[in-house]
């Protein structure tokens, strides 16, 4: 019926969710699609889980979506992949980020953190893992892991790569340009 | 014309810029802190400030509005309660130069103390109302409400939600029009409301109300969609959005977009055209309730919930009752991730140790230092509003002495709050001899909305130098003669300032002054803080007490089986709060 994807990013407050989710919509803008992006902001500084939604295509109405929407839900960390798997379409991928950040409750010893994650997204739903921190450091930053989830997202979308890659140049210091393309093609390659 | 990727905010604040106003005011406040944040980028063509409180930045921009130039104010939805007092007597004078106030609403709170509806503010005030659907929408419309403002000599009440605030679409962008400063000649039967003005003024308030009505009737901002006419859906603000998506052309559609006054007649002509009418609106039936007054059947809240946020999907299941299948999980296997006060922060070491007193009452404020209230600090009993914690910390104090209670009660208050309206609280403890220890957490700029400047920090909105409120000065000016400034992580020098304060028998005050570590230091917080440093573990040295742990520093982390803890270099910002706490000196700074 509809030609709208809907895209869920999902991460830890400092992760560079929020810059991943604007590049997308801005190469997605650029590509000529209509585009709504939507995020919550409030406390997700302080270590909050943080989620960034993008939907893009002929003409979008609602800037979010609902449980079983998300064409494609990428996490950051895994955790919160599990937390947010309900957005997923039950046909739809999720990738996840091999990566884990414990939170409060972890932290102080109170709770474990969930154990084979990966083996329960994977009995659920088509699951891409991508080991985006070991790639990102292995270029010199782990920073730039949200670059190669951007990648990892743009190739199991079948975007057009050239579409992001102005964008990055746009948005990101220019000291770091050039890590950050190569953060977001070995994301591509990771995937593919 | 331009196509930018805007969010609602930054919308507001290009419509404000091409629609020629010349003074914007705020307090910050989720989810409108990034409209003035954005207006303070026109630097040439508009003044943008930061106000100490909500109240303060709605009476500087009616200032403006009167002597005839354009002028914005915003603020979150509780904000509005604040500024209600000059906004319910503006609205009898009317203005000169437009005025816009834009009302930020969180349905769902994810930023805020209550879920209030703000629409209700325009029908109780008796102004002229609008709601863009998305940020376009948010543009245009203030320019359409500064030019109604103008025509029907009313306040227009722009509301928008989180959604709109924070959600970005594409814009296309204009110049500047420019709108001269219209004449002011004194006008006292206006602008002067004694009760003879009001009286005059109460008539031309319904006078206006009838031109509105009329106006309601004929606007573009609220438009019939012809579809398919089995269904009716009435909406406003993003609920359109949501309607849309659920019934795409399967239904018409009634998009107000000037909601007060409503326009019935076009309502009751749709009503008649379509055979099931429904209204889609999030949080209160306001649009339904005038709706079913006039006689009009239609169905809202009896299936639409009015608790939180709505959804595609939420709207879907309740006027549809099919939902999108999604994938089974197990939330209790998932751990929750509330947010902490960060690696570093300067409230933790005043918390940890007033976590540890007996017999305590903790009034809170508005702020991270809320945070305070959860595990593992748990130092905290209330939080109401803005300023708060004193005045009621000093009711909680009278009646337990006047009971002959020994449980003593400390009030917590961030500066920009103390600011904002803690300081006629203070005014009230002093005056009233009260007796509640006052804990100022001066973190040198205003931390949870996103590090905002204010009277305190000595920088403007627009990063012009600004005279330092000095806080110490202020509370001994208010009358508070016992005071004190402490580093809150010096943990020794807080402990033994409570047991100082908790021990007079007259109200004190403790300040304890550093920076947010997430705000940009200046070269002045430099020099009276000083740098960067690191603290390291000694693991053969731990012996998995968690003393450490349990000052809630996200930086630590404790491996259950090997029993010790590990620092985590990334986040941690050398405080030293940990290091105070060890009982084996198993901390240290890194380098010493």
């Amino acid at each position: 019926m509809s030609d709208v994807k809907s895209v869920l990013m999902v991460g830890v407050g400092g992760q560079g969710t929020i810059l991943a989710g604007k590049i997308l919509s801005l190469g997605l803008m650029a590509a000529g699609h209509d585009v709504k992006m939507s995020e919550v902001h409030g406390m997700a500084q302080r270590g909050g889980s943080v989620s960034n939604q993008v939907r893009f295509g002929e003409r979008v109405f609602s800037p979010i979506i609902g449980k079983g929407q998300a064409d494609i839900l990428v996490a950051f960390e895994k955790m919160e992949a599990l937390r947010w798997l309900e957005y997923l379409k039950p046909t739809g991928v999720a990738v996840v980020n091999d990566f884990q950040i414990p939170s409060g409750p972890i932290l102080v010893g109170q709770r474990d953190y969930p154990a084979d994650i990966l083996e329960e997204l994977r009995s659920r739903v088509n699951t891409v893992v991508v080991q985006a921190s070991e790639i990102a450091a292995g270029l010199g930053n782990v920073r730039a892991m949200n670059l190669v989830l951007l990648g990892a997202l743009v190739q199991c979308l079948q975007l057009n790569p050239d579409d992001f890659t102005a964008e990055i140049a746009r948005s990101v210091k220019p000291s770091t340009i050039e890590l950050n393309l190569a953060a977001f093609y070995a994301g591509m390659a990771a995937v593919r | 014309m331009m196509k930018k990727l805007l969010t609602g905010n930054e919308a507001i604040a290009q419509g404000a810029w091409e629609a020629g106003v010349i003074y914007a005011a705020a307090y910050p406040g989720t989810p409108s802190t990034e409209i003035l944040e954005n207006i303070a980028e026109f630097k040439n063509d508009i003044l943008a400030e930061w106000a100490p409180n909500e109240k303060v930045a709605l009476e500087a921009a009616i200032g403006v509005s009167v002597v005839g130039g354009r002028s914005l104010s915003a603020m979150k939805m509780v904000g509005v309660n604040v500024a209600a007092d000059p906004l319910f007597s503006f609205a009898y004078s009317g203005v000169n130069g437009g005025l816009v106030l834009v009302s930020a609403d969180d349905p769902g709170c994810h930023s805020s103390q209550n879920e209030q509806d703000n629409r209700y503010y325009a029908k109780f005030a008796k102004i002229a109302m609008v709601e863009p659907s998305d940020s376009q929408e948010a543009k245009d419309m203030v320019k359409a409400a500064l030019a109604i403002s103008e025509e029907f000599d009313t306040p227009v009440l722009l509301r928008v939600t989180t959604r709109i605030c924070h959600s970005k679409s594409i814009v296309e962008t204009g110049p500047r029009e420019p709108a001269p400063k219209k004449p002011y000649q004194r006008d006292v039967l206006k602008y002067d409301l004694v009760p003879a003005t009001v009286r005059i003024r109460r008539v031309a308030v319904e006078a206006r109300l009838g031109r509105l009505r009329n106006f309601t009737e004929t606007t573009e901002l609220n438009r019939v969609e012809w579809h398919d006419r089995r269904i009716g859906v009435i909406t406003s603000g993003v609920g359109y959005q949501y309607a849309r998506e659920v019934f795409g052309d399967g239904a018409s559609y009634l998009k107000l977009g000037f909601t007060f006054p409503l326009p019935l007649q076009k309502i009751r002509s749709f009503a008649a055209a379509v055979e099931t009418l429904y209204v889609v609106e999030e949080l209160e039936p306001y649009l339904e309730e005038q709706i079913k007054a006039a006689g009009i059947p239609c169905v809202g809240k009896e299936k639409i919930p009015a608790i939180g946020e709505l959804s595609p999907d939420i709207v879907a299941q309740a006027l549809t009752g099919v939902r999108d299948p999604f994938p089974d999980t197990d939330p209790a296997r998932v751990v929750a991730r509330p947010p902490l006060l960060c690696a570093g922060c300067p409230h933790r070491g005043f918390f940890y140790e007033l976590s540890k007193i007996k017999d305590l009452m903790v009034t809170g404020d508005i702020g991270c230092y809320s945070l305070g209230g959860n595990a593992p600090l748990n130092a905290k009993d209330t939080c109401i509003c803005m300023g708060a914690s004193i005045s009621m910390g000093h009711g909680v104090q009278k009646l337990y002495d006047r009971l002959g209670q020994s449980t003593r009660t400390v009030a917590v208050i961030g500066d920009s709050t103390f600011f904002h309206s803690g300081m006629t609280s203070l005014l009230h403890v002093a005056y009233n001899r009260g007796n509640v220890v006052t804990c100022i957490m001066d973190n040198r700029t205003t931390g949870m909305t996103g590090h905002q400047e204010n009277p305190g920090s000595g920088f403007t909105l627009r990063g012009e130098p600004a005279p330092e409120a000095d806080i110490p000065a202020i509370v001994r000016a208010l009358g508070i003669k016992a005071v004190r400034t402490v580093n809150p992580l010096d943990l020794a020098e807080v402990r033994e300032a409570l047991t100082w304060a908790l021990a007079l028998s007259e109200p004190a005050v403790i300040i304890t002054r550093w920076p947010c570590v997430l705000k940009k230091w200046s070269e002045r917080d430099r020099r009276e803080f000083g740098g960067p440093a690191k603290c390291v573990i000694r693991t053969d040295l731990c012996i998995g007490c968690q003393k450490c742990v349990k000052t809630g520093c996200p930086a630590l982390r404790f491996d259950k089986s090997r029993r010790k803890t590990s620092i985590d270099p990334v986040q941690c910002t050398g405080c030293t709060v940990c290091l105070q706490v060890c009982p084996v000196k198993a901390i240290s700074k890194a380098g010493e």
